[in-house]
């Protein structure tokens, strides 16, 4: 580690009703990779915003080699050598890779764009970082770690001195994180200061070399990655210790009723012959890499995506899927991962988000009843413990948690049996989790059946009965939740990933 | 992994590829459908009727060439048709004030052409101020705009046709055709316009392709964000675009006013729809961020020969419009499906 190139000192931000930056320290030193951990909501995001000039603060400064500065743009830090590589891609698609790497600053020749110039440029920038990508492929082509590996290569392209990785694994394989780690241990031999924001505590481990813990807005320490464990990081995120134990043993009675059957289901590359059954009063638990086919899988049984063939029994009856309503009918709920797109209407009060599956219900003639609307409403609101002050608020403007809450209550007043949770606890902070772990927990015990899809190796043996194990489109395993190890899982979901 | 042998990273792309498969189907379109209407009809056959398609295929071609660029960027300009007729009438109106017949002077048709483009990029301005600053969606400002100009038309023209000049002679018209005499016979026409359309084409396929302009004009249709974020004075060059398709709209009302005897106040509408139209045919994206000059040139041939030659094989014009509209489904579908297969 070299001396510090980059020092945050003292930076206060406020927005409307929230301290979001609370006097936060942070610094950088020169060939080192600094993780910056913290909930959600702990204020990461909102520090490397006011870095890179998206948000200006309120007080604080900010000493980048030596020289205090206060960028007003990610341009302008761009330009001095501070760049973010953000979790959303920022590419063009319809642009090629070398268009994308140079864009705002095309070389011209003429009154034109000299594109083989900036083609040749961008092989050099891959062959420095030692990866293969053809820099006149349309960038929409390339998968989303090879895009990735294109943000870096722009971000080097602007002599960067300061890199910040923001949550860069998260859509990655194993194999590209795996050459992501490569292209940082480089970086850092040529002596960058390198951010690393992640929620992955074993990358942690593995790629930085010290971790700044930040919550609720405020600096809590920086500790050496090889001196801590896993707990000190996590005692510091969360101010209290808090236990993530394994769940010890099934609770479904081994002679529970099948209530869902699924045989030899297919759909397209990332649904190959998955077969499995879900019990009644059971959480299954679906494990699995980033686009191991998990989505997909109940996308396809929800009948949001086409089937090519397979058999779906509800009840031991054999069902026709073709569309959600089908399923609907056939009492399976959908809770997408991403609720935003999938699951509310934002813009919607509670009721009518509630409601919006069973309307039928509802209806009074050709009117909706709202008052009867509203009643079964509060029911859920209540027994859900929504936390609102009333059932006509706005979706928009529920926490995550909540709106998750609702999302349940949806499928809940329309009597849905199955659930199927798509990575139920997404962008929801701690303390909203156990909410949601509880909830779940007391829906299986009413008898429902919940098929949880989830990333999280915690949630999955915390909560899960029963898990299977997906990778790359296929099931590579089952574990019953007494033989269930993290070690067990991973090695199954990586079964089929030739390195 | 799949992509580990994609040819993609190796292989150099075929012409074909280069060049972009639709714009290929969309030219053999046109060469079938001047095929088949020129052996169904022997009228069809004559020089006359090429040169009239021609002609009326100017200004919407040059419609199409500007409203492209608010296309890519995944918006619209509705105000190009009743503009085109707003420009024309201000610069033939201009030009009927200030003209002398007793003494003709031909400086001032270039003066009305003159207040024509600038009307335009005026008119192209407003869009785009209204799209970039104030964030009104496209479809709204330009049909907002769209009826302005229908209104300011007329209201500069007084409610009252205008002749451009060189009508009687083929003074004016000459930027367009050539007349070359014979012995004794009538003169052979030359259509010169053609030549300067395929110039501009090939000079803002080169402004689409290859500028700043132009790659941005795509770069906000495909990913805004992305554009923002990399630095780039989105709000400038969304503008731009707006301002590209009301130049364009203004160089259209000249081609129409050289082309069309009497400029109508009140008409316009609908010219629009077949430029947009054709550029979608010839490959823009109905999304944004993918599309070619080339493309809507030849598009716009598509739904001309369809005007010119349903007409010759005994459809009436109603005709024309419900197959131009099934072509333009096809256009859009196979948008759809190249999106949906390109899917990984």
């Amino acid at each position: 580690m070299g001396e510090i190139i980059l020092e945050m000192k003292q930076i206060d931000k406020s927005f409307p009703g929230v301290h979001a930056l609370d006097h936060v320290d942070f610094a950088v030193r020169k060939g080192e990779v600094h993780a910056l951990m913290g909930e959600n909501g702990a204020g990461k995001s909102t520090l490397m915003k006011v870095l890179t000039g998206i948000y200006s603060k309120d007080s604080g400064s900010i000493v980048y080699e030596g020289r205090e500065v206060a960028f007003h743009n990610p341009r302008e830090a761009q330009e001095a050598g501070v760049v973010i590589v953000h979790q959303e891609l920022n590419m063009v698609g319809h642009l090629t890779v070398a268009q994308n790497i140079f864009i705002g600053r095309e070389f011209k020749k003429g009154v034109g764009i000299d594109d083989k110039r900036m083609n040749e440029e961008a092989a050099k920038l891959f062959e420095r970082l030692r990866i293969h990508i053809d820099p006149t492929e349309t960038m929409s082509k390339l998968t989303v770690g090879k895009q990735q590996m294109c943000e870096i290569a722009k971000a080097i392209s602007h002599d960067a001195k300061v890199i910040v990785f923001d949550e860069p694994s998260a859509a990655l394989t194993e194999t590209e994180i795996e050459e992501l780690f490569k292209i940082i241990r480089d970086l850092r031999e040529q002596g960058l200061g390198i951010v690393y924001i992640s929620h992955r505590m074993d990358e942690i481990k593995v790629i930085t070399d010290r971790v700044t813990v930040m919550r609720d807005g405020c600096y809590v320490g920086t500790l050496i990655t090889e001196e801590c464990t896993k707990d000190d990081i996590i005692n510091m995120m969360v101010g209290r210790v808090i236990y993530e134990d394994p769940k010890a043993k099934s609770r479904v009675a081994p002679d529970a009723p099948v209530v869902l059957k699924v045989e030899h289901l297919n759909a397209g590359k990332m649904v190959q012959d998955v077969s499995f059954e879900l019990r009644k009063g059971e959480i299954l638990g679906f494990s699995g890499l980033m686009g191991a086919g998990r989505t997909e899988t109940a996308r396809a049984i929800f009948g949001a995506d086409e089937k090519e063939s397979g058999e779906v029994f509800v009840n031991g009856k054999k069902v026709d899927i073709r569309t959600p309503q089908d399923a609907v009918k056939c009492g399976i709920g959908y809770l997408s991962e991403d609720r935003k797109r999938f699951g509310i209407v934002v813009q919607k009060t509670i009721a009518e988000n509630s409601t919006m599956a069973s309307l039928k219900r509802f209806m009074k003639g050709p009117f909706i009843d709202k008052r009867q609307e509203r009643t079964a409403t509060q029911a859920y609101v209540d027994s859900l413990a929504t936390k609102t002050p009333s059932v006509d608020q706005l979706v928009v403007n529920l926490s995550g948690g909540n709106q998750q809450k609702v999302v349940i209550a949806k499928w809940l007043i329309r009597n849905c049996d199955i659930l199927i949770f798509d990575e139920p606890t997404r962008g929801i902070d701690v303390g909203a989790k156990n909410e949601i772990y509880k909830l779940m927990n007391r829906l299986v015990e009413e008898g429902k059946s919940i098929i949880m899809i989830s990333s999280e190796m915690t949630e999955i043996l915390r909560m899960s009965d029963r898990i299977l194990v997906m990778c790359e489109g296929k099931k590579t395993g089952e574990i019953a939740i007494e033989e269930a190890s993290q070690e067990a899982i991973m090695n199954m979901a990586t079964r089929e990933i030739q390195v | 992994m799949s992509q580990g042998n994609n040819t993609a990273v190796h292989g150099r792309k075929t012409l074909v590829q280069r060049i972009g498969g639709q714009k290929i189907i969309v030219f053999l379109v046109v060469v079938v459908l001047f095929a088949f209407f020129s052996m169904m009809s022997e009228n069809f056959r004559k020089t006359s009727t090429i040169i009239q398609i021609l002609d009326f295929s100017y200004y919407i071609t040059l419609m199409s060439i500007g409203v492209t660029f608010p296309l890519i960027t995944g918006g619209v300009d509705l105000s190009i048709g009743t503009g085109m007729i707003c420009y024309a009438l201000a610069g033939g109106y201009l030009f009927t004030k200030l003209n002398d017949p007793t003494n003709p002077n031909a400086m001032l048709a270039l003066v009305a052409a003159g207040v024509a483009l600038a009307f335009g990029i005026l008119i192209g301005l407003l869009n785009g101020v209204l799209v970039s600053r104030m964030d009104l969606p496209p479809f709204l400002a330009t049909l907002c705009t769209c009826m302005m100009t229908r209104g300011l038309g007329s209201l500069v023209a007084n409610n009252s046709g205008v002749t451009w000049p060189g009508m009687q002679g083929e003074g004016f018209r000459g930027i367009f055709r050539i007349l070359i005499p014979h012995e004794g016979g009538r003169p052979t026409i030359f259509p010169l316009g053609i030549v300067w359309i395929l110039l501009l084409v090939i000079l803002m396929e080169f402004v689409l392709k290859k500028t700043k302009v132009g790659r941005y004009t795509i770069a906000i249709g495909s990913n805004k964000e992305a554009a923002i974020l990399s630095g780039i004075n989105v709000k400038f060059y969304h503008m731009m675009a707006y301002v590209i398709s009301g130049f364009f709209a203004g160089l259209a009302a000249v081609a129409y006013s050289a082309i069309i005897p009497t400029v109508q106040p009140g008409t316009g509408a609908g010219f629009e729809l077949e430029a947009i139209g054709g550029a979608i045919i010839g490959g823009v994206s109905a999304t944004g961020g993918s599309g070619s000059i080339i493309g809507s040139f030849l598009g716009v041939f598509v739904i001309c020969l369809l005007k010119t030659g349903l007409p010759f094989i005994g459809l009436q014009a109603n005709w024309q419009q419900i197959i131009t509209g099934l072509v333009l489904i096809g256009a859009v579908m196979v948008d759809i499906v190249k999106a949906r297969y390109k899917k990984p």
